[in-house]
């Protein structure tokens, strides 16, 4: 303990020197798209323009890209048959390559029997519960990353197109209170790193406008796809705080806040990050 | 790893065209050096040893040790004399091996 | 005390290197057996410099997933190919990367993988002739701790 609390002050320096010398040559063709009126970028940038040549070449290549390893099991695992009543994805839905077009590009989505929003991960085990009679699948659990990837996959290259007025407007006002409120030891909020300091290193990590297009991503450092809660979940502790937990109310809010942050960007899953 | 291997090569080449292959397979490579929640260390277990032949002739092969990435990656060339079929095999520590076929036809 | 989980170990870990200068060790005498493998893969004869090229990041973005490719110069002819590749890191844990073995069926002594440095180190590349000839080559990666890659 003593260790760790030791080194809190300098570890909270070390933190907060967000260095502005320090910026990538590629910056000058980092590319995004122009925002909507009233956004709060001017231009929205995908983490691809962030990340190195080298991070970038993995994604582009469908082979090389490790993402697909999910995509290709969970291709299998919408037409196997699961849970009491008999039937598949597939046996609802048909061909995911059509059916589900466009469909991980519009999550969260809004839905009339629950009375909130729900995300993509939570589409897929109502499907399992209520229309499967299967046990749904744990969050962080391969099977639930995958389909979720797998889903999400079918609206690569299409926009990022949430709906964020009628009943969706409290969640999203919630959301973005949440985006800007400071929590932590380390004092720091959303906004702190990914629209105030973006494109620049904080410590070793260079950051990202903190865009939501690219997941479930693959990163390099956890060598596995990683779903958007569990990287939210890694911000909150990184900066010290206690995480909301996964699928909560909060953070299905801070997706769609986010989402919007990002709205018009082409959905890369499965894209490949640091 | 019981997932299919990820192989990319052309369905056809010219007589003494050198092609291009591409692997991806699915393996945490568990390095040894990690340690669990309870501060014992997590055995190694990791694809040793990465073969490719083609009809019965070695290609290229390699010896992997704990230093390579989770998802195994590996590319690397062929010079194509005949028609044929080339077979891929990724042998576990645990024993086990992966085997996997791609056929490659002579272009006009 | 309970034991410190992976990413407490990063935070402190990384919050130590931000302070102090990042590129390191670079140059330090390695602390693994890489003289001993390349040792027992040369016999112990030199091996000259040349004809290896080795392509990877000067600083990597993550070094659980470090990109690696490799190309040998030779006609890869029945009596005149490159055997063996061995790859070495020299700030790794253990120094053993991979070992490639090409025939003159791969038409090409080239080859890509992705590899893990634990720290900046070098990464030496030494390769065996069907002439039993050896050539090495080696390069510098930098690998940053710390923020939220970790």
């Amino acid at each position: 303990m003593s260790i760790r609390y030791g080194s809190l002050a300098v570890l909270a320096t070390a933190a907060l020197t967000l260095s502005a010398i320090a910026v990538f040559g590629q910056e000058a063709e980092r590319k995004g798209i122009p925002a909507p009126p009233g956004h709060v970028f001017k231009t929205i940038i995908s983490g691809y323009q962030f990340r190195t040549k080298e991070t970038r070449a993995l994604q582009d290549d469908d082979l090389e890209n490790p993402g697909f390893l999910a995509v290709e099991r969970a291709a299998d695992m919408w037409k196997t048959v699961d849970g009491g009543e008999g039937k598949s994805c597939m046996s609802c839905h048909g061909e995911a390559e059509t059916t589900m077009k466009g469909v991980g590009a519009a999550m969260p989505k809004w839905s009339e029997k629950l009375n909130k929003p729900v995300n993509l991960e939570q589409q897929i085990n109502i499907c399992r519960t209520d229309h499967m009679k299967a046990p749904p699948w744990a969050f962080k659990s391969k099977e639930l990353t995958d389909m979720t990837t797998f889903v999400r996959f079918q609206s690569r290259g299409m926009p990022v197109a949430v709906k964020t007025d009628g009943p969706m407007s409290p969640w999203f006002e919630k959301g973005k209170e949440i985006y800007y409120t400071r929590v932590g030891q380390l004092d720091l909020a959303c906004a702190s790193c990914h629209e105030k300091n973006n494109g620049k290193f904080m410590r070793a990590d260079f950051l990202s406008q903190g865009q939501t297009n690219g997941f479930p991503t693959y990163r390099l450092r956890d060598q596995r796809l990683i779903p958007l809660h569990e990287r939210f979940e890694g911000c909150m502790f990184d900066v010290r705080g206690v995480p909301y937990k996964p699928l909560s109310d909060e953070f299905l809010a801070l997706e769609l806040y986010v989402a919007w942050r990002g709205i018009g960007l082409p959905v890369e899953t499965p894209s490949v990050r640091n | 790893m019981a997932d299919k291997p990820r192989i990319k090569l052309p369905k056809e080449a010219k007589k003494g065209e050198i092609i291009q292959i591409k692997t991806l397979v699915s393996h945490l490579m568990e390095s040894g050096q990690r340690k669990d929640a309870q501060g014992k260390p997590i055995p190694r277990k990791i694809i040793n040893k990465f073969t490719c032949e083609f009809n019965g002739k070695p290609v290229f092969s390699c010896v992997l040790e704990p230093a390579i990435s989770a998802n195994p990656y590996i590319q690397f060339d062929a010079r194509i004399d005949e028609e044929g079929t080339f077979k891929f095999a990724w042998t576990d520590d645990d024993g086990s091996v992966v085997t996997a076929e791609e056929k490659i036809a002579l272009k006009a | 005390m309970g034991a410190i989980n992976r990413r407490q170990a990063f935070l402190l870990g990384g919050g130590f290197v931000a302070l102090t200068v990042m590129p390191m060790a670079a140059n330090a005498e390695p602390s693994n057996d890489a003289a001993e493998m390349i040792k027992k893969f040369t016999g112990g004869k030199e091996a000259a410099k040349g004809k290896i090229t080795l392509d990877l990041p000067e600083i990597a973005e993550n070094g659980n997933t470090v990109p690696l490719a490799l190309s040998v110069e030779s006609p890869m002819t029945a009596d005149n190919y490159v055997k063996e590749v061995l790859f070495v890191a020299d700030g790794n844990p253990n120094a053993g990367v991979a070992t490639l073995m090409f025939t003159p069926l791969s038409g090409k002594a080239e080859a890509s993988i992705r590899i893990r440095l634990a720290q900046t180190q070098n990464v030496i590349a030494v390769a065996k002739m069907s002439d039993g000839s050896l050539f090495t080559e080696r390069k510098t990666v930098k690998v940053t701790i710390g923020g939220c890659g970790g």
